[in-house]
């Protein structure tokens, strides 16, 4: 193409290897399992067809042009079409990398390169700033100002993004998890089990009572469990921007603190967190001081349900006669292929009826900051989750990860629906404290 | 021709978007079928069939070749926009019409995932039984226009035993109906020449398709042998033994391990061949014939006998055999796939040959193939960066093809002719046979603008209508 040479290519920093592109043999099986290409149709958004324009950038045959940038982000990184691939093609790694060049190469707008800044490298990394935010939030909520500003309509003046920001605010706790308990909580005897916990950000800030859930289950099933102080955000939203070295740094943190204590695991309950959480050992291969180490911390990391489901759970857990409709996080069943364990923790609640529903491996268009930056098509994806859950008439729906709990909650809200959307490790402790026993 | 004026006329028939960019073009440069290349000046998206015939009727006003794409995933080159022109991707037209399970049939969209329609009447019982290997990507259209098979084409036959009727957009922008709600509708079997003709001539906009009530039993068994020359006389002696499996499939020894790197059914690793044998029907004498069956692969070396227990390892299985050309991207960055046919009693001598022709050669061949119909696939692995083996991979993949019909096979069983085996055809046909098909495509597509270049070299070339004197 005569303007290839004018516009930017990739450079030799961790550029997408080779051999990752070539396991790629385009025979399309992916193509239905892939949200986007499913909506829309179009070849240069699906996995075959993202490859094979991050294929012909690497071979120079085509520039970063701003309809390549287009592509590559217009993806959800579900990784849906990982577990589809029966050539076991590592897509979320080569979007990364492929997003990674963009960032280094294409210039953005001012806006857009401050609005980054702020929140890429200003806000997440420092949990005191993200808690200083969230006491913004909650004065909003509780003083009264937010029923002002929704009663005058205020919110229509806003951009359409920061809007749905808004309304998917789920009410801002008092303090964050870490802050209201000490750093060691016993297990319930006898003992079987040291593990940590991974806190994270918006679930340590907004999501306290699934920690406190999460931590009850794990007691109640012999776990000592250690809230590691000095932890950050895992960097997830970071790599999935293309901000890989922010990303690194928040990795190198987060492994220096949980190399404080000898740990059987590395809890999480966030799906994308966990997904990313294993890949620290991929992300510092070539930093000779902690290759080695973020292999050790990657392979220690286990979702709650992962951890869970290896044995029967202790009893007794007091029945709930509920129907439940699962959802699988993409990073959960693709990333970490983690479908089967939730379902089988949900099944030992007695009368729990888990029912089945369709295309619950599908995304819901959360896929981290993805409804702010694409909301048309997060949108129409989540509409159609909607229905398939509803078609399933849940008591509750359960699903094991911060963005999607946000999102489901959000299109029950739209449709007017009082279904509840709640972690499946909510459940569990419920049937625990029921029980008498969490 | 003036692009920008054919651009914003196309506009004007269908709805965002026109994909007109370059590097938007380069990824429907092929199919599933990487060896050959070529770039369509626009690719559009209708929704409905007058926007396909408007379409068509433009491009004619136009003079510019199209051809109809589904999912991309066909492997011999047929969705290709060899001279150019537009790419009519069907994919938004994938409804499902109407079901009717009295009669039991279907009206579709072209644009339908072929797996979707059996999933969508899976429980009131029925399914749609031809099942390309490429059936969770692929759509009826497209299957439509190459015959598609797949493993149960052994008992229930290609795509043209199941489909009834069909609405098409001719060449020329005619929209016209072929066959209708039966097997056979008086007249010519208009259905019949148009199911295969690799979208030769015109394009399907809505298919009638037959529905199956969902056999009572099902029964899979795996058995490993040696040497894929005991699998093949198994076969044999399986098909002699007057038993007919819905399925009877083969991979040898390297298509074993790569399958098994991707599903982790178990398959042997050491094992020579396996074979996939399923059986289906009605449920009573079905353990009969299952030990039949078994008996007849022990008789022939059998090591290893290993029944789905239930439907979860039935579809484990299953998923191995299905994406098997998938999973060759674990052992190679490229391979060329084969779709020669050859009596199935010379299926160990053809094998045999085949592996000579990769020795010599130089070239791995892993083959994976509907052993029980005598289809063959055989998968040549290699690595496109090396142009010298590429000659390499050309010149076997003719070798493969020339063993298959010396044989007294054919040039494909359900893959197409497409643009790639093209040349290929004088092997099979006479001068006169070829010229019949020529004249019958003349019928439909007269001035070549329907998918150009594909499945044969007129004996006698016809230039390019250029409009009226």
């Amino acid at each position: 193409m005569a303007t290839a040479t004018a516009l930017p290519m990739f450079d030799e920093r961790e550029r997408p290897p080779r051999e990752k592109i070539t396991a790629c043999v385009h025979c399309g099986l992916c193509l239905d399992k892939c949200p986007t290409y499913r909506l829309l149709g179009t070849e240069m958004d699906s996995p075959r067809g993202r490859i094979y324009l991050i294929k012909a950038v690497s071979e120079g045959r085509l520039a970063m042009t701003p309809s390549f940038v287009e592509h590559m982000y217009l993806c959800l990184e579900c990784r849906a079409c990982e577990t589809a691939c029966p050539s076991g093609v590592e897509f979320g790694s080569l979007m990364e990398l492929a997003r990674a060049q963009i960032e280094r190469h294409v210039p953005r707008p001012w806006w857009q390169r401050l609005l980054r800044w702020l929140v890429f490298d200003e806000l997440f990394p420092y949990p005191w700033r993200m808690e200083q935010l969230c006491h913004l939030l909650r004065g909003y909520q509780r003083l009264g100002v937010q029923t002002l500003v929704r009663r005058l309509r205020l919110l229509a003046l806003l951009p359409a993004r920061l809007r749905r920001m808004e309304a998917m605010l789920p009410p801002v706790p008092k303090r964050p998890f870490t802050r209201s308990v000490p750093p060691w909580l016993p297990a319930r005897p006898p003992r079987q089990h040291r593990v940590a916990l991974f806190s994270g950000c918006v679930m340590n800030l907004f999501f306290p009572d699934v920690h406190e859930a999460t931590v009850r289950v794990l007691q109640a099933n012999g776990c000592e469990v250690w809230v590691a102080p000095q932890q950050v955000c895992c960097g997830a939203l970071h790599v999935h921007a293309g901000e890989r070295e922010q990303a690194k740094r928040l990795a190198r943190r987060n492994i220096l603190v949980f190399e404080r204590q000898e740990v059987d695991a590395i809890i999480n309950n966030a799906a994308g967190c966990g997904a990313h959480l294993k890949t620290y050992g991929e992300l510092l291969a070539d930093d000779p001081d902690f290759a080695e180490r973020a292999h050790h911390f990657s392979a220690k990391v286990q979702d709650i349900a992962e951890f869970l489901a290896r044995t029967p759970l202790r009893g007794p857990l007091a029945p709930l006669r509920q129907r439940v409709a699962y959802d699988d996080p993409c990073h959960l069943l693709h990333a970490q292929r983690i479908g089967e364990q939730p379902r089988r923790l949900l099944r030992q609640i007695p009368e729990l009826e888990l029912v089945p529903v369709t295309d619950a491996d599908f995304c819901c268009g959360a896929a981290g900051i993805y409804n702010l930056t694409h909301p048309e098509v997060s949108q129409r994806l989540l509409e159609q989750k909607i229905a398939h859950l509803v078609a399933a008439k849940p008591d509750v729906v359960a699903t094991g990860n911060v963005g999607c709990i946000l999102q489901l909650q959000a299109g029950m809200q739209q449709a007017g629906l009082a279904i509840p959307v709640v972690h499946p490790v909510t459940l569990l402790a419920r049937a625990y404290e029921a029980a008498g026993t969490g | 021709m003036d692009k920008a004026r054919l651009v914003s006329e196309l506009a004007a028939i269908v709805p965002a978007p026109i994909v007109t960019a370059p590097e938007e073009l380069l990824v429907y440069e092929c199919d599933g079928n990487t060896l050959d290349k070529a770039q369509p000046d626009v690719v559009v998206f209708p929704t409905t069939s007058e926007q396909v015939a408007a379409i068509v009727r433009l491009a004619n006003q136009y003079q510019v070749p199209f051809v109809a794409r589904g999912a991309g995933t066909g492997l011999s080159g047929g969705a290709l926009a060899l001279h150019g022109g537009i790419i009519i991707e069907m994919c938004r037209m994938n409804k499902i019409w109407e079901v009717d399970y009295v009669n039991q049939r279907a009206v579709v969209g072209p644009g339908l995932v072929n797996l979707h329609l059996s999933l969508a009447v899976a429980d009131a019982g029925y399914f749609y039984a031809p099942d390309p290997s490429s059936q969770g990507s692929c759509t009826i259209g497209g299957n439509v226009a190459e015959n598609s098979g797949g493993p149960h084409t052994l008992k229930y036959g290609v795509t043209t035993n199941h489909v009834l009727g069909l609405e098409v957009v001719l060449p020329n922008g005619d929209l016209v109906h072929f066959g209708g709600a039966t097997l056979d509708t008086p007249g010519y079997d208009l259905t019949g020449l148009f199911v295969g003709s690799e979208g030769t001539f015109g394009i399907a906009t809505k298919v009638t398709v037959q529905l199956l009530r969902k056999p009572e039993a099902v029964k899979t068994i795996l058995a490993a042998f040696a040497t894929v020359a005991d699998a093949s006389n198994a076969v044999s002696g399986i098909i002699g033994a007057g038993l007919i499996p819905g399925a009877l499939e083969m991979m040898d020894h390297l298509t074993i391990q790569a399958v098994e790197a991707f599903t982790g059914a178990g398959l042997p690793l050491d094992a020579g061949a396996v074979l996939l044998i399923e059986l289906d029907g009605i449920a009573e004498g079905m353990e009969e014939d299952a030990a039949r069956v078994v008996a007849i692969c022990q008789q022939h070396g059998c090591r290893q006998v290993r029944v789905a227990k239930d439907e979860a390892e039935r579809a484990l299985l299953w998923k191995g055999r299905k994406q098997a050309f998938g999973a060759m991207g674990r052992l190679s960055p490229n391979y060329y796939t084969h779709d020669g046919v050859i009596p199935r009693t010379r299926l160990p001598e053809a094998l045999e040959r085949i592996q000579a022709i990769g020795k010599k050669y130089g070239l791995r061949i892993a083959n994976v193939f509907h052993a029980g119909d005598g289809n063959l696939h055989p998968l040549v692995l290699y690595d496109e960066r090396n142009p010298e083996e590429v000659t390499r991979v050309m010149q076997a993949g003719e070798e493969i093809l020339r063993t298959c019909v010396e044989l007294g096979g054919a040039l494909t069983g359900e893959h197409g002719i497409g643009m790639e085996k093209r040349d290929c055809m004088p092997w099979l046909f006479t001068e006169d046979d070829l010229e019949i098909m020529h004249r019958v495509r003349q019928v439909f597509n007269p001035h070549q603008l329907c998918n150009p270049g594909k499945v044969s070299t007129p004996a006698r070339q016809v230039p390019l209508w250029r409009g009226d004197p």
